[in-house]
This record gives C-alpha cells, sequence and structure tokens, in this order.
C-alpha cells in the first residue's frame, strides 16, 4: 500500500493554474464540447470532449489522442470541465492509467472560473505533437470480472456514486451509496482535505481497505470519487469505469431497497 | 440530473437573528454513531438519542434516517433556504419535504451522515434538535402572523421566545411524550385546539390601558384518538404566558403516562382527569411557579419591528405583458395583508416536496421580492412570501413560472396534504403520499382551485390511524388501511367528514372505507352531491357541517345518507375484472400491508 498519500496532489488551485498558463509550462485540457470550447475557454487550452475520449477508449488510441495535445511523460497536465470536475476527472484518470503521473484537476468549474473574470479567450493554440510511452496502471482499474471477486473480500468497499433514488432503486450488491455531490463544496469541486477526511472517516471508509467506485455508465461521477478518496488520503482506489450500465447489461446481480415508495417523495 | 449553482448570489440577504445551533452537536453525534455501530451503544439509548438530536427512523432499514429540521415559528432566511438547497443533494434525495408543523425534512439520509447535515446546518443557524422524541417540538406560529388582517398583535415574537426557552432546557428532555405549542394569528386561521398548548393573542382593557395576553388552549391534539383542547380562562396576560408554559409541562412531566406510551399525550392525561381538575391544577402549579422562582424568569421576547425595506428593481418590468395564468394564480394564491400595498404570496407544493433546484429558487425569490427578506412556512405543507408589494406581483409570477413554482391552488382545497406514507414511514399501511399528489394534480385539472365553493375545504390523508396529516380535523379527511377480498389485500382508506381547526375546531366523523383507487370518483361523487343539494351561501364546509349538525333539510340529512349514495362506488372488483384496484398508487407489485417500529413514542 502506498504511503507517501500526503504528497499527492489531486487539484489545481485557481493561483498557481494562472501563473502556469503565463509561464505556458504546462497543459490544460478543457473536456467540454467543442461548440463550448471554441467560444471561450481558458487561454492556451487544448480541447478534449469527452465524448471523443469515450468513443474509443483503449491504449493504444488514448496515447494517440495523448500525443496529439502534445503530452509527453513529463508534461503536467491540468484537466476542468463545467460539469462539478466529473468529466474532466474521467479524463485525468485515464492519462493516469496510461502511465501519466503528473496530472491534477482544476479545483473549480469553468463556469466558476468565469464568473470571477478570469482571462479566458477563443484562440485555438498550435500544438506540436509529442511522443508519449505507455505504462497501463492496471491497478486503478476494476473490470466487472475483478469486481465481482474482490467484491467477496472483507477489505474491499464498494462505493456506489449515482444519486440516492437511484441507488435505492438498484445497486450493485454490498454497495454503499456516497452521491457524487456529496464530495463538492460551495464552490470548488473537491471539499477540503479536513472535511474529505471526516466524511470518509464517518463512513467507516478507511485506509485499511482497496475501494472500487462506480457510477450509471462511464465512471465520470465515480472518477470524481476516485480522486476524492485520493484528495482524502485512501489512495488504494480503483475505478469500475464500465460502471452500472455494464454490470446490468452482463445481468449480474442487483439488490434494491425493498418496501418504500420513496420515489414518490421527489419533486422532480 | 440537477446541476445547481455552485457560487452564492451576491444581492443583500437578511440575516438569521436567532441561532438555533451548537456545532459541538455534530461531533456529539458522529461519534455517538461509531459507538453504536461498535455495539458500546444498546439499540434503545440511541433511539432516544438519535431523536432528541431530530433524526427520525426510516422504513424497514435501520440505515437510514430521516433529519427533521425545526423551524421555529416558520420563519426562514435566504441562506437557510440555500443550505437546505445544497444538503438535499448532498445527502438526501434531491429534494426536501415541508411537513404540517413547518418544519423541513431531508429523507432517507445515511445515519453516518446526519452529523455532517447537523455541521452545515449550524452554518446558517438551524437546528434539528428536540424536533423528534419526547421533547418540546418545534414552536409553530401562523404563517399570517404579523400581517393578518384578523389579528390582535403579532405573535411571531413570542413563539420565537417560547421555542428559545424550551429548547435544550433540562425541564423538557425526557418528557412522557412528545409536546407541541401552536400559535397563531387569529381563530380562523386556527390550530390551537388541536395541539397540547394553543395560543390566540388577544388585547383586553385593563385599568383602561391595553393589555397584550393570550387564549390559551390545553389538551387538544391528534393521533391514534383526537381531542379538542380546552381553554385555560378568560384571558392569560402576556406576563403569564411563560409561567403558564412552565406549569403545564411540569404537571405533564409529573403525571403524564411514562408506561402505556400509546396513549401517553397530554391530551389523555386531561381526558382521563377531567377538564376541570386539570384546569385547576395548572392554575395552581403556575401560582407555585411565579411565587418560588429563586430568579425572575421572563421570555426574552423581542418586539423590535422587522426592518420592512422593498428591494431594490435592477431592470423594469413593468411593460412585460401579463402571463398566461396569472389571473387564477392571484386569486388562490395570495392574501392581502393588513399592511396596504402588500400581499403575502404562497407556493403550491405538492403534498410539501420541493426539489433541490427549487430551494435555491426560492432564497433569490426572497431577496429579489419579499420586503421583510424572509419565508415562512405555513400549516399545510406549504411556504409563504410574505410582504410582495403589489406592484411586484406579476414579475414574481413570471419568476415562479420559470422554477416550476407557479401552479395554483395553494390557498384552496386543492392543495391536500398527504404525510410522507410508505416513501418513508415505518408505520405507514399506504401511499399516502402520493395519493395526496394524486389528487391535487386531477384537482387543478379540473379548475377545482378556481371554484370558491370549495375554498374553505380541505382534504388531508394520513397513510395510517395516526395523524400526521391531521386527517381529523380535515372536511374530507382520510387514513389508510388494508382492505380484503379472499386472500386479496389492497389499500384502503377511512373517510371521514366535517373536521374543522378554526374557532369552531371539530373532529370529522367517519363516513366509509374508501379503496384507494377510488378516492378520487368519492370525493367528486360528494362534491357533486353538495352542488346539487346546496343553498346559494353554502359552501362544501358550511354544506358538511350542516348535515354533521343534524340542520340539513334536503334529501341528504346524515352522513349516513352520503354513506349510502358512495356505497356503490367503493365495492370492490375481482382482481381479473380490474387488477388495478389491487395496486397501492406508485407501486407495480401485489398489496400487503407491512409495517416496522414506530418511533413517536419511543
Amino acid at each position: 500500500m502506498c504511503c507517501l498519500t500526503q504528497s499527492i496532489k489531486i487539484t489545481t488551485d485557481i493561483d498557481s493554474l494562472r501563473s502556469e498558463i503565463r509561464d505556458n509550462s504546462i497543459r490544460v485540457i478543457d473536456v467540454r464540447r467543442e461548440g463550448d470550447y471554441k467560444q471561450d475557454h481558458i487561454p492556451n487550452s487544448v480541447n478534449l470532449p469527452l465524448a471523443t475520449l469515450l468513443s474509443d477508449d483503449s491504449p493504444e488510441r488514448v496515447l494517440k489522442l495523448v500525443n496529439s495535445m502534445g503530452i509527453d511523460d513529463e508534461t503536467p497536465v491540468v484537466v476542468y470541465d463545467d460539469t462539478f470536475g466529473a468529466l474532466a476527472s474521467r479524463v485525468a484518470w485515464t492519462l493516469e492509467w496510461i502511465g501519466h503521473s503528473d496530472v491534477t484537476l482544476l479545483e473549480t468549474t469553468y463556469s466558476n472560473w468565469k464568473s470571477l473574470g478570469l482571462e479566458n479567450d477563443s484562440k485555438i493554440p498550435e500544438i506540436s505533437n509529442k511522443e508519449h510511452s505507455l505504462n497501463l496502471q492496471s491497478d486503478i482499474l476494476a473490470t466487472s470480472d475483478y469486481l465481482e471477486s474482490a467484491k467477496t473480500r472483507d477489505d474491499v468497499i464498494l462505493i456506489d456514486n449515482r444519486e440516492r433514488l437511484n441507488y435505492l432503486e438498484q445497486h450493485i450488491p454490498g454497495a454503499v451509496s456516497l452521491p457524487y455531490r456529496t464530495l463538492a463544496s460551495n464552490d470548488k469541486i473537491l471539499r477540503s482535505k479536513e472535511d474529505m477526511v471526516r466524511l470518509f472517516d464517518n463512513r467507516g471508509i478507511s485506509g485499511d481497505s482497496e475501494i472500487i467506485t462506480y457510477c450509471g455508465s462511464v465512471g465520470t461521477l465515480s472518477g470524481l470519487a476516485y480522486y476524492a478518496l485520493k484528495s482524502a488520503g485512501l489512495s488504494n482506489a480503483k475505478l469500475y469505469v464500465r460502471s452500472f450500465k455494464e454490470w446490468k447489461n452482463l445481468q449480474k446481480p442487483t439488490v434494491m431497497q425493498e418496501d418504500a415508495h420513496y420515489w414518490d417523495l421527489s419533486a422532480e | 440530473m440537477t446541476i445547481s449553482k455552485l457560487t452564492q448570489s451576491s444581492v443583500d440577504s437578511v440575516n438569521p437573528k436567532i441561532n438555533w445551533a451548537r456545532v459541538e452537536e455534530a461531533d456529539n453525534f458522529a461519534n455517538t454513531v461509531k459507538l453504536y455501530r461498535q455495539g458500546k451503544y444498546d439499540e434503545n439509548s440511541f433511539r432516544r438519542f438519535r431523536l432528541q438530536h431530530g433524526a427520525y427512523g426510516t422504513r424497514m432499514t435501520s440505515d437510514y434516517a430521516m433529519v427533521r429540521v425545526k423551524l421555529p415559528a416558520g420563519e426562514i432566511y435566504p441562506k437557510q433556504f440555500e443550505k437546505l438547497s445544497q444538503l438535499s443533494e448532498q445527502y438526501s434525495i434531491g429534494s426536501a419535504h415541508f411537513s404540517t408543523r413547518e418544519n423541513i425534512q431531508l429523507h432517507w439520509v445515511v445515519l453516518e451522515d446526519v452529523s455532517e447535515i447537523f455541521r452545515s446546518l449550524a452554518e446558517v443557524g438551524l437546528t434539528s434538535r428536540e424536533a423528534c422524541g419526547n421533547s418540546v417540538r418545534n414552536v409553530m406560529c401562523s404563517p399570517l402572523s404579523g400581517v393578518c388582517c384578523d389579528e390582535k398583535f403579532d405573535s411571531t415574537p413570542y413563539a420565537l421566545a417560547t421555542a428559545k426557552f424550551f429548547l435544550r432546557n433540562p425541564m423538557a428532555q425526557s418528557l412522557p411524550r412528545k409536546f407541541k405549542f401552536n400559535f397563531t394569528c387569529c381563530e380562523k386561521h386556527g390550530m390551537v385546539r388541536m395541539v397540547d398548548v394553543g395560543l390566540v393573542p388577544e388585547i383586553q382593557q385593563i385599568d383602561g390601558s391595553e393589555q397584550k395576553g393570550f387564549k390559551i388552549f390545553l389538551g387538544g391534539g391528534l393521533g391514534n384518538k383526537s381531542f379538542v383542547g380546552h381553554q385555560l380562562e378568560d384571558f392569560t396576560p402576556e406576563d403569564d404566558l411563560l409561567y403558564t408554559s412552565i406549569a403545564v409541562v411540569r404537571i405533564f412531566d409529573r403525571l403524564g403516562d411514562r408506561k402505556n406510551l400509546a396513549r401517553n399525550r397530554m391530551r389523555y392525561l386531561v381526558n382521563d382527569m377531567g377538564w376541570e381538575k386539570f384546569q385547576n391544577l395548572v392554575l395552581k402549579e403556575r401560582a407555585i411557579v411565579r411565587a418560588t422562582q429563586s430568579v425572575v424568569t421572563r421570555l426574552k421576547v423581542d418586539t423590535t419591528t422587522d426592518k420592512i425595506k422593498r428591494p431594490l428593481k435592477i431592470s423594469d418590468e413593468s411593460g412585460n405583458s401579463t402571463p398566461d395564468g396569472y389571473a387564477r394564480w392571484l386569486k388562490t394564491n395570495t392574501v392581502k395583508q393588513k399592511q396596504s400595498e402588500y400581499h403575502s404570496v404562497f407556493i403550491t407544493l405538492e403534498a410539501g416536496d420541493i426539489t433541490s433546484n427549487q430551494l435555491a429558487a426560492l432564497a433569490e425569490l426572497i431577496r429579489e421580492f419579499s420586503s421583510e427578506g424572509k419565508a415562512r412556512t405555513g400549516f399545510v405543507q406549504n411556504v409563504a412570501l410574505r410582504y410582495v408589494h403589489e406592484d411586484d406581483l406579476i414579475p414574481l409570477y413570471s419568476k415562479l413560472l420559470q422554477s416550476g413554482l407557479s401552479k395554483s391552488g395553494a390557498l384552496t382545497m386543492t392543495t391536500t396534504v398527504g404525510c410522507s406514507g410508505t416513501t418513508s414511514c415505518n408505520l405507514a399501511l399506504t401511499n399516502s403520499h402520493r395519493l395526496a399528489k394524486e389528487i391535487q394534480r386531477k384537482f387543478l385539472e379540473l379548475k377545482l382551485d378556481e371554484d370558491d365553493d370549495l375554498t374553505d375545504s380541505s382534504i388531508k390523508i394520513s397513510g395510517c390511524p395516526n395523524s400526521c396529516a391531521q386527517h381529523g380535523i380535515a372536511t374530507i379527511g382520510f387514513f389508510g388501511g388494508g382492505g380484503r377480498v379472499g386472500k386479496d389485500m389492497y389499500p384502503n382508506y377511512q373517510m371521514s367528514l366535517g373536521g374543522r381547526y378554526d374557532g369552531d375546531t371539530m373532529l370529522g366523523q367517519t363516513c366509509l372505507r374508501v379503496p384507494a383507487k377510488r378516492v378520487i370518483p368519492v370525493i367528486l361523487k360528494i362534491i357533486e352531491l353538495f352542488k346539487e343539494n346546496k343553498k346559494s351561501e353554502d359552501t362544501l364546509k358550511s354544506w358538511i357541517n350542516r348535515i354533521i349538525h343534524d340542520s340539513e333539510d334536503s334529501d341528504i340529512k346524515s352522513i349516513n345518507d352520503i354513506k349510502k349514495i358512495l356505497e356503490p362506488l367503493v365495492a370492490p372488483p375481482t382482481k381479473d375484472d380490474d387488477p388495478d384496484f389491487y395496486l397501492d398508487y406508485g407501486s407495480d407489485t401485489s398489496y400487503h400491508t407491512k409495517t416496522g417500529k414506530g418511533e413517536c413514542a419511543a
């Protein structure tokens, strides 16, 4: 188990990013849709819409995308989105998975960046290709087969990051519910470390366990949870990236909260 | 997926005057949950502790709790709405629920997260402490107190002072059972004769000067067995308010039944002892309380008046046309205040449910439109924005349209009260919550909210014989149970007629059992009968009232006559003919009654 967790940097704060942009010492990835990106974005950022990544997220394809964004093994990368950090997390996790070690999330969303009046423009930077090596980090990925066997172990905690009602209606047996909204604070995509540690500690989620996160379909909400865990020093985490959609398609067992009509309490 | 704004508004907010919270209670709760999970805290002690802190159990599971946030006198401020919006998304189901006692509830909260909610509530001065358990529950006050045309004076400061006095007060930490205070504005708006202590503001001329005080009603209450309260004395001067309250709480504490938990609310004590004896006891006890205080104890009544300041408008929207539905909404959702040019605006909700985004929208709307800068929760799972200037009503309505909060009928019979029922409550037998929503949707579709004859009537539905939806005081009330044809069960409701909660408070009379899927046709049939037989000045309420008091001279002279006409409507079909009849609302599996342990008397 890793014990250097204290020093792992999960998010990049606004001030640091601004000076890093000025130094042009990093690569910033905007994972919003192409149209939104074209309108305006953080200066010098490149666009990688999540859908582009998801259309084929095999290691070879990801490597190509990474190279085309001018990222090599040494390039620090900061990822941002406008979806409370969930899409950015999925991209960051994918970079980590192919072996890129220096990737962080912008601590806030693009909307908030803009509402603070911070710099943005519509210029599309010219990027020259770079060569990134492929060094798959399989230990941060959980497949359905892996999950099925791991679930039976006492030292594994499975976390469902979908909204509470979806969880109550159907979830993977043994999972605990931690809606993605719980992970954020007022203006940050992740709570402060102190708050995060306390939240997990109350839930009995501790460093003694291996922790696997999942959400609805493509590992975005659970990607955010993956980074939330790491921010609290719980680095023995894995993302079940194909999540509940695959689990259901494979017709693996699910359970529900019975004998209560909780959906009728919703005002949606 | 809902995405709420992460940024907070920069518009000026009125800040809460009273901080009800103690942040250390969050840590204490978190630690106690840990000890309980480790088996170091026994089940019963933990339940009492949990309830004392305002976390109620959830249907068929010990993993979740419902957190009942108290809003003393119903007052709620923009920042508090924003916080509740956030909490409902983070820890609950993305919606919150307004109760019938001016609380806001967060359901399906993981027990281990409850302390996080306490911590966040403390940031905005709110608490759920003593919202459940054997304590003095949320002190209510009429949502119109301070603006009601018929009130003698504003009782809000007295309600707040009473809440402040009893919250965390050692004398009220372990009562035989829960204890409720309701303040109101006037007799008409009521709700004071069906509660442990009900108070109506009064003014009397004493020695040539005006003296503030209250008419106090004791020993009422709704439940498995309900009673109407008794008036203690002609007039209780304000200086005696606290002494009277203490005296009553003390007597209940001393004499209330601590063994038979099923019938130990104070109303049973009053009933068993007889009113005169109880009344004498209270008056004697009050004399003792007054005479034996070691230091003079007084209510800290803050009567500084709130600043009324019409928010500045950035854009002038006076040129805009009137949106569709405005006239209907104006008629059924707003009340003219005694302050000229100002209105109170009630928001129509479905059985008290509101989304996270709508809670955030309300915060904005208060800042933009309420000249007192806060809102009030009401008696019927609702919320009101007050001090809205008449020139701002159209712009406000337009904004409500955008938030999905513009439905009409808030102040009419169409706004049906439904307890949480099988959506979350351990005791529920039926999905009363969904039924209430179904009735409201149907009746708004039929535009029954525009019918003046129905405005002063009410429909209230509880999911079991306990009275969380206050069905006993409804014009048409229902409580849930199971019906049976052979081995097949179906959801069924006992219907009562003629309940009321105004100056002539009385409990409804039992009429007949109505299957869940026949409730809507039965109510419509009652309305039809009324229309056929009404006199020109009649409302549904006055017509039923006359029937109950045997003074109706048309064809329908008694509840029994109504029953006979309705009986054909409630006959169960066979399961083959109508399988839907055997399903409860919101359910596609066969109906069976299933309950867990109640916690009211824990």
